[in-house]
C-alpha cells in the first residue's frame, strides 16, 4: 500500500475484545477524514479460541477486501499466544510489533521467531486493573496501536474517544473516565519506549 | 443531502430497513446476518420505526409469515443466512411463483458441510432456479443501495417479483467501511408509498392467492413468470437511473472495470470484485491489459449484455464463490459460457472455484488468474474448470 496507507493485524482471543479494539480504530480513525477498514476473521465461534482482527487506513478508497499478510503493524492482545501463533508472520521489518505482557521489550523478542524490527510492550492488565478496576485489555491495546503508528495525534485521538466512549457507553457512564485513564495511562507508558526507538 | 458515515454491511442494512420502515418483518437469527434483525428489533424497541416485527421459530416459518403479510397487502421483507435460506426453500418458489414483491436480506454463507459460518455464495447460488431477483453488493455501500432500489424494482407492475439482496457474509456484513447515507426522507420519497394493485385483506375485489392450477393453467402461470423476470431487466436499469439521478451513484446490471480495452477479463461477483480490481491496477501498471467485469444482477441473467462485453478479450476467468458439484464448473461458468455460445462469442474461458466457505481471495490471487488466462490465451493445454487457492500436501 501507499505511504499514506497502513496495515494492522490484531491477534487475540474470543471474548477479549480485539474485534472490538480493532473497530474502534476504524471508528476514530474514520473521524480525521480516513478512509478505514475494521474487521474480524473468525475460527471456531467460542470464547477463548485465537481471534484475527484487521485494519486497513488509508487516504485513498479502500476496495481489497481479503486478510492482511504483510502487516505494518501487529498487536498482540493476549501474550499466551506467542507460543502457539506466528504472529509476526509476514510483518515487515520497517514496521513495529505490540504485546500486552509485563515482560520489556527485549525479554519478548525471544519468543517472536527472530522478529527485527520495533518491539513495544503495554503491561495492559496492571494498567486497566488500576485504571478500570477490570481486565480489560483493549483500551490499552487501542491507545498502543495509535501511539506506535501515529495514525493520528494523541489529542484528537483522546477528544474523539471521549465521545465514542460516550456514545458507546450512554447506559453505563461510570466506566468512561476509567476507560479514558486507561487511554491516557498507555500513551504515558510508551513514552519512553517511543523516543529510545526514536533516537535509535 | 448524503452524510459521511461508517459502519457495517450488516449496519448498513438495517439502517436502510429503518429507513424504509416495511410494514412486516417476520425473522429468525442466523449467523452472519443475525444483527440485522436484531438492530431493526432496537429501532422498533427505541421508537424509531413502526415495522411489525414477528420473531417466529424457523425461516420456513419467517418465510411462510413474510409470504403471508405481502399476499395481505403489508410491503414485507426478511432476512437470512445459509442453512436458513435452504429451509426456506418451498416458501421461496411460493413467494416468486404468486408474484409477491417481498424483499430478503441475505447475507452469504457457505452451506453444510463441514459446517461452517464463513462466506460463500453456495446459499444463494443454490437458489438461483426459485423465480427471485438477485443483485448482489461489492461492499457496505451497494449493500445499502441496492435494497433501498429492491422495493421498487419488486413492486413494479411489469415485474411482481420477489428481490434477494446479498452481501458477503463477514467479509462487507461484518466490515466497517466508510459509507454515504441518504437522508431519511429522501430514501422514503425515493421507495414511496405501497399500493398493492391486488391483496387479500380487499373487499372490494376479493383474490386468491396459492390456490391449486391444473395442468390447463400452470404452464402458463409459469411461463408469465419467466416473462416478468425478462421484463425485470429493463426496470432495474430504470430503477438504477432513477437513484443515480436522485442519490448520484450509478448501477448497471454489471459494472465493468478497466474491460474497454483488456485481453484479459475476470468476471467475478461481490467483495472479491474490489480485490480484482486492485488486481487489475497493478497488472495495468505492469503493462497487462487486465479488466473486471462485476456481475451485479445474476437473475435475470444479462446473458446478451455478458456475451457482447467479453465479445473482444482474449480470455475470461468465470470466478465461482460455489461449486455445483456437476464437474465441469460452478452455476457461473455454465451461465456465462453458455451466454457466450448462444451469442457466437467465441472467447477462451476458464472456469474457476475460489473462496469456499471463507477462503480468502487475495491480490496475488487475482494475479496469478490473470497470468494464468494469458498463458491460455497463447494456446497453453490445461484444465478448463479449476480450484484457486486450495491447499495441497507438502510434495506435490
Amino acid at each position: 500500500m501507499s505511504s499514506k496507507s497502513i496495515e494492522i493485524r490484531w491477534h487475540g482471543r474470543g471474548g477479549q475484545g480485539a474485534k472490538t479494539a480493532a473497530l474502534l480504530l476504524a471508528d476514530v480513525c474514520f473521524k480525521t477524514g480516513a478512509y478505514v477498514q475494521g474487521f474480524p476473521e473468525y475460527g471456531p465461534e467460542r470464547m477463548g479460541a485465537p481471534i484475527t482482527a484487521f485494519n486497513r487506513i488509508s487516504d485513498k478508497e479502500i476496495r481489497v477486501h481479503s486478510n492482511i499478510y504483510n502487516p505494518d503493524l501487529v498487536i498482540v492482545v493476549d501474550e499466551s499466544l506467542l507460543a502457539s501463533v506466528d504472529v509476526t508472520a509476514g510483518l515487515k521489518t520497517e514496521g513495529a510489533i505490540i504485546v500486552n505482557t509485563d515482560k520489556t521489550a527485549d525479554e519478548v523478542r525471544q519468543f517472536l521467531n527472530g522478529y527485527e524490527g520495533r518491539v513495544y510492550t503495554v503491561d495492559a492488565r496492571t494498567i486497566s486493573v488500576e485504571a478500570l478496576g477490570k481486565y480489560f485489555p483493549n483500551s490499552p491495546m487501542l491507545a498502543a496501536a495509535v501511539a506506535v503508528s501515529s495514525v493520528m495525534d494523541k489529542e484528537s485521538f483522546i477528544k474523539e474517544m471521549r465521545a465514542s466512549y460516550e456514545h458507546k457507553f450512554a447506559k453505563k457512564p461510570e466506566v468512561i473516565d476509567g476507560n479514558m485513564k486507561a487511554l491516557t495511562m498507555t500513551f504515558d507508558a510508551l513514552e519512553d519506549q517511543l523516543s529510545a526507538a526514536s533516537e535509535r | 443531502m448524503s452524510k459521511k458515515d461508517r459502519m457495517s454491511g450488516n449496519e448498513a442494512v438495517a439502517y436502510a430497513i429503518r429507513q424504509v420502515n416495511p410494514d412486516v418483518m417476520p425473522a429468525f437469527p442466523i449467523t452472519p446476518s443475525t444483527e440485522i434483525p436484531q438492530m431493526v428489533s432496537s429501532y422498533i424497541a427505541n421508537g424509531e420505526m413502526d415495522t411489525e416485527f414477528i420473531p417466529v421459530e424457523s425461516e420456513h416459518s419467517s418465510m411462510s409469515a413474510t409470504v403471508g403479510a405481502e399476499a395481505a397487502g403489508a410491503r414485507s421483507m426478511t432476512a437470512t443466512s445459509s442453512c436458513g435460506l435452504a429451509f426456506m426453500w418451498e416458501e421461496l418458489l411460493v413467494a416468486a411463483s404468486n408474484r409477491l414483491p417481498l424483499v430478503l436480506a441475505l447475507v452469504n454463507r457457505t452451506l453444510s458441510g463441514p459446517i461452517n459460518i464463513n462466506c460463500d455464495h453456495s446459499d444463494s447460488m443454490g437458489a438461483r432456479d426459485t423465480g427471485w431477483i438477485q443483485i448482489y453488493a461489492e461492499n457496505n455501500q451497494e449493500a445499502y443501495d441496492n435494497f433501498i432500489q429492491a422495493f421498487p424494482i419488486a413492486e413494479d407492475s411489469r415485474v411482481h417479483l420477489p428481490v434477494m439482496v446479498c452481501q458477503d457474509g463477514f467479509i462487507t456484513s461484518h466490515a466497517v467501511e466508510n459509507i454515504l447515507l441518504e437522508e431519511d426522507a429522501d430514501v422514503k420519497e425515493f421507495v414511496g408509498e405501497y399500493h398493492p394493485e391486488e391483496f387479500l385483506l380487499n373487499p372490494g375485489k376479493p383474490v386468491a392467492v396459492g390456490p391449486y392450477a391444473i395442468s390447463a393453467y400452470s404452464m402458463e402461470a409459469k411461463y408469465n413468470q419467466e416473462q416478468a423476470m425478462i421484463r425485470s431487466k429493463e426496470v432495474i436499469r430504470e430503477v438504477a437511473a432513477k437513484f443515480k439521478e436522485k442519490f448520484g451513484r450509478g448501477f448497471e446490471l454489471f459494472e465493468q472495470y478497466r474491460t474497454e480495452d483488456a485481453d484479459y477479463i475476470m468476471l467475478i461477483i461481490g467483495s472479491a470484485a474490489g480485490t480484482a480490481k486492485t488486481a487489475v491496477d497493478e497488472l495495468r501498471d505492469n503493462g497487462m491489459k487486465a479488466g473486471v467485469l462485476k456481475l451485479r444482477v445474476f437473475r435475470p441473467f444479462p446473458a446478451e449484455e455478458i456475451a457482447e462485453a467479453l465479445k473482444n478479450c482474449k480470455a475470461v476467468a468465470i470466478m465461482d464463490r460455489c461449486e455445483s458439484y456437476n464437474g465441469h464448473g460452478g452455476p457461473l461458468a455454465s451461465e456465462v459460457t453458455a451466454a457466450l455460445y448462444m451469442n457466437r462469442a467465441e472467447v477462451e474461458a476458464v472456469s474457476y472455484v475460489y473462496g469456499l466457505a471463507g477462503r480468502d481471495f487475495t491480490v496475488e490471487t487475482a494475479c496469478g488468474i490473470f497470468k494464468e488466462l494469458s498463458e491460455a490465451a497463447e494456446g497453453k493445454k490445461f484444465a478448463q474448470h479449476r480450484y484457486v487457492g486450495l491447499r495441497t500436501r507438502k510434495g506435490q
